[in-house]
């Protein structure tokens, strides 16, 4: 190979430290658009402000949770989990980079204001420019992750959740929701089949696994009601025809619970919800979040400009 | 005058950074080249929500088609219709099996009602890429890219990577 392919292909790890490609930094140019060349039209009959709020809510869910997987890489019980967590956790961090990008797109006004000059992209101005008020997230995604039995009966939960959620977002009126909707079912499809695996494993397991999965269901089973309360923004979303109710999909959801739990031989925790009405959804979150954010967030706002 | 390669050859030649013994024609991601005199506009689509590789297929687009004399090289994302294992051509077939990685079988297709539950292990008729025995244990559902599998041989007792159904 000549010199003059080393200067233009990533064989070597020096390659574009003398160029001017700036699309292998930490903050891209809009080289790295996750929507770049997707028409992003608001379609007619959709409030552009109600579609960036409900994206922003979905994708907030993806990001935080994306964020809270990530903690298990590199302490997960063993290599195969490990890979499995973090590979969820990718999917959903790209799910929450669609989501995010595509409410940007829809009204920029969502977009937290940079310092001029920043090269910082909406999406990840979203993701690290927002104080915790302004996450739009459920608070059973930002709880810490417990123990693998924890975590393995919160994303049973989440992920039956919200598979029946992208499912009948295939059909939003929004053709960018409903393709992210469709990329995302294939997706999580894998990862509700890890959890309920897993879930049933550790049940049927010894009696120490089958102790840690009933207390575990226990303490994710109170913040789980949120997914499927109604909030404002979902109600909009519903009745513009491009997002869900979540409290139509309860019947559905729970079906599936149910399944895993029969098959577990698990009771269903009798265990009151916390708290009533939106919570996270309007930005009240719980004690979990501050730590969350200041981890995921810091070295961007230490660097809102890209340079270091 | 020498006729440049059509921006469609050049672009055919990309290969996948994770998977670099498939081109991403045979990945099935490279969905299409228009061309308009030194103008290229080259449309791919990722394979999952997350796939880290599609900023390095992009600058290897523009790299390639700048290389080979294109002025202006646009590269944009299709969502719709996801991307399915279906796409992976029968050359990519095939050089997926040369390199020791088995091939998926068809993407589920489904029926327009809730997604099933599958808690039962994922049971696939495949062979050992190396030695070709039928006798393979699944290790994990997750491997070491989101597109893929990871098994076990009982016979040769190699491991080997699935590129998942999806």
């Amino acid at each position: 190979m000549d010199s003059h392919d080393l200067d233009l292909d990533h064989d070597s790890v020096y390659d574009g430290l003398l160029g001017g490609d700036a699309s292998q930094w930490a903050f891209g140019t809009d080289f790295e658009d996750p929507l770049a060349g997707v028409d992003t039209t608001v379609p007619a009959g959709v409030d552009p402000g109600a579609l960036a709020a409900y994206c922003l809510m979905l994708g907030d869910d993806a990001l935080i949770y994306a964020h809270r997987l990530s903690e298990w890489t590199s302490n997960a019980p063993d290599l195969e989990d490990d890979i499995a967590l973090a590979n969820i956790s990718l999917d959903l961090l790209g799910q929450a980079r669609l989501l995010l990008a595509r409410a940007a797109a829809a009204d920029p006004g969502v977009v937290p204001t940079m310092p001029e000059g920043s090269p910082v992209p909406a999406e990840d101005a979203l993701a690290f420019f927002r104080d915790e008020a302004a996450f739009r997230n459920v608070r059973f995604v930002e709880a810490d992750n417990g123990d693998f039995a924890v975590t393995i009966a919160r994303l049973l939960l989440f992920a039956t959740h919200r598979l029946a959620l992208l499912q009948r977002l295939t059909t939003s009126v929004d053709p960018v929701l409903a393709a992210v909707a469709a990329k995302g079912v294939k997706e999580v499809t894998y990862h509700r089949d890890y959890a309920g695996r897993w879930f049933v494993t550790l049940a049927r397991g010894t009696e120490e696994s089958r102790r840690r999965l009933v207390a575990g269901l226990g303490t994710v089973w109170p913040m789980y009601a949120e997914l499927s309360r109604p909030c404002e923004v979902e109600v909009a979303a519903a009745a513009q025809g491009f997002g869900v109710d979540p409290a139509t999909l309860a019947d559905e959801v729970d079906a599936v619970v149910e399944h895993v739990l029969a098959t577990a031989g698990v009771d269903r925790p009798d265990v009151a919800p916390s708290g009533t009405g939106p919570l996270g959804r309007v930005g009240q979150h719980s004690e979990a979040m501050g730590p969350l954010l200041a981890v995921m967030q810091v070295v961007a706002r230490a660097h809102p400009k890209g340079k270091w | 005058m020498v006729t440049p390669p059509s921006a469609l050859a050049v672009a055919a030649t990309v290969t996948d950074p994770e998977m670099p013994m498939l081109t991403l024609v045979d990945l099935g991601v490279l969905r299409d080249v228009a061309e308009d005199g030194e103008h290229v506009t080259v449309t791919i689509t990722p394979t999952y929500s997350g796939c880290p590789a599609m900023a390095t297929m992009r600058d290897d687009l523009v790299h390639a088609l700048t290389d080979a004399g294109y002025a202006d090289v646009d590269v944009r994302i299709s969502l719709s219709p996801a991307w399915s294992s279906d796409w992976i051509t029968e050359s990519g077939r095939r050089k997926l099996h040369e390199h020791g990685l088995s091939v998926p079988g068809p993407a589920p297709v489904g029926d327009g009602g809730p997604v099933p539950l599958t808690l039962a292990p994922v049971r696939r008729a495949i062979d050992c890429p190396r030695c070709g025995s039928a006798a393979v244990a699944l290790t994990s559902e997750f491997g070491p890219t989101a597109c893929k599998a990871l098994y076990r041989c009982e016979d040769c007792l190699e491991p080997f990577e699935h590129v998942k159904e999806i």
